[in-house]
């Protein structure tokens, strides 16, 4: 029984994020497992950040890494804005980021997918992996826990989803990896971005759907043993 | 409007009583005495056109360019010295490349207007430099449709639906403003700035000339390339008929 944990260990994000473009904007999504080794660090995290008010982004692997690189973009893109006078666009937004990722590809362990809307293009999605590659894709998804989840997409992806479609895809992926992925876990938070705006919702395990013989979840062990009979003495 | 800035005007650093930076205001007169250079938006596009007074019979037709591309969307027509021109021709290619490394996306011409008009604007700060003796009229093709910007020697910068600079910016503003650029397509456009051109230039005063031209457009597949010879020719022809008309009158 391993009785010591690293505490000091680097907190990674075992992770899994999830990016899909709908007709109208995308869904981004994410565990919430923040990992230091096998001890849970934050089990509520929030892996989605905010980089502009209509491009967000998904970071996984290292967890100081990717925050690092989050910050300086959102700092570049602020001033791009400005100078810019209009929202950045979701494709420069990306290029930033991957222009930290490749340029610092020896010191960095980070992938990224960056999604948002604009008013050129639309909803988009782009893919930011480990060697600072750039690439757009329809979907994304990253992380420890995608692994299990490049069937599930090749069989359930279709193109031009309605929103709620996109949102249930992305919430269904994402606790299935959390079922399989011993590095992700904890609630499935999705963030969903069109010309309206930006909405974020949370999904905790109860509302989550169970895989396989999975236990129902509970509040309290209680609520299945009953409550204890009074003991006579 | 010639007035002797007597003392003020020695430095680029020095503001004359009333206000004025003498200096910069020399600089314009560069730029006023050089052959004219026009530029109209049309409805899809952009036309820029540059009277190029060919100073020697021994010059090769087409060298001495005016007119430079910046990058593939955007073109720069230069008015004024000649190597100062080429100076912010240079520096505007350069700040377009640096933008699309770093973003990723060809710069908006209102971004590039921008950072020529503040590049030429810094020469303006400091004594040690002089102020370029050119004036620099940018059109470009972007997101948000076909723009035209101006840049003065003074560093300032603003969006034109016509602009002209030059010997004969006065009579080509005026024939310009006769024009409806917004239900014009640059086609028709070019044949309109050949005539302005021909129009505009003095035989009396000014030696032969040369007809500059590039669009920027949706023919050119928004791509900033010189007018397509056969499309110039036509012009040309166009703004030789047009003359004689006048001259028939």
């Amino acid at each position: 029984m391993d009785q010591n944990f690293d505490f000091n260990a680097p907190h990674s994000m075992g992770t899994t994020i999830i990016g899909v473009t709908y007709n109208g904007g995308v869904v981004l999504g994410a565990d919430s497992r923040t990992s230091t080794g096998v001890y849970v660090a934050n089990r509520a995290s929030d892996k989605i950040t905010q980089l502009t008010d209509n491009v967000y982004v998904c970071r996984s692997g290292s967890a100081a890494d990717s925050q690092v690189v989050s910050d300086y973009v959102r700092y570049f893109l602020h001033q791009h804005t400005i100078q810019l006078g209009q929202p950045a666009t979701v494709k420069v937004a990306a290029n930033l980021v991957r222009l930290l990722a490749y340029n610092n590809k020896n010191f960095l362990q980070t992938g990224l997918i960056v999604g948002g809307w604009d008013k050129y293009e639309g909803g988009q999605i782009y893919g930011v992996p480990l060697g600072g590659t750039i690439v757009q894709q329809p979907f994304a998804i990253g992380g420890s826990g995608s692994s299990y989840l490049y069937g599930f997409f090749d069989q359930a992806w279709k193109d031009g989803m309605t929103k709620d479609e996109a949102e249930e895809l992305v919430k269904k992926a994402v606790s299935l990896a959390i079922a399989r992925d011993g590095a992700s876990g904890g609630v499935v938070r999705t963030v969903i971005i069109n010309s309206e705006g930006v909405t974020r919702n949370f999904y905790p395990g109860d509302q989550l759907p169970i895989w396989h013989d999975e236990l129902e979840s509970h509040n309290s062990l209680l609520d299945i043993l009953g409550a204890p009979e009074p003991m006579n003495i | 409007m010639s007035s002797i800035g007597t003392g003020y005007d020695l430095s680029v650093t020095t503001f004359s009583p009333d206000g004025r930076v003498f200096q910069i205001e020399y600089a314009a007169k560069a730029v006023d005495n050089s052959g004219t250079v026009i530029g109209i938006k049309c409805k899809d596009g952009i036309v820029l056109g540059v009277e190029k007074l060919i100073p020697s019979k021994m010059m090769l037709p087409g060298s001495n360019r005016r007119i430079h591309a910046v990058h593939r969307h955007a073109g720069m027509a230069v008015a004024g010295l000649a190597a100062d021109g080429r100076q912010i021709v240079a520096r505007a290619k350069s700040e377009a490349t640096n933008y699309d490394s770093v973003y990723g996306d060809p710069i908006p011409v209102k971004e590039l207007a921008d950072r020529v008009a503040s590049y030429v604007h810094l020469c303006t700060l400091y004594w040690w430099l002089r102020p370029f003796g050119c004036g620099v009229i940018l059109g470009g093709y972007d997101r948000d449709g076909p723009q035209l910007y101006m840049v003065e020697p003074s560093g300032v910068s603003y969006r034109y639906f016509g602009a002209a600079i030059g010997k004969g910016r006065q009579a080509a503003k005026t024939e310009i403003e006769k024009l409806k650029l917004a239900d014009m397509t640059c086609r028709q456009g070019v044949i309109e700035v050949a005539k302005i051109i021909y129009g505009v230039h003095d035989e009396a005063k000014d030696k032969d000339f040369e007809l500059e031209m590039s669009w920027v457009c949706e023919e050119s597949n928004r791509q900033h390339e010189k007018v397509p010879e056969e499309l110039l020719q036509e012009a040309k022809a166009a703004a030789k008929a047009a003359l004689e008309e006048m001259d028939a009158d």
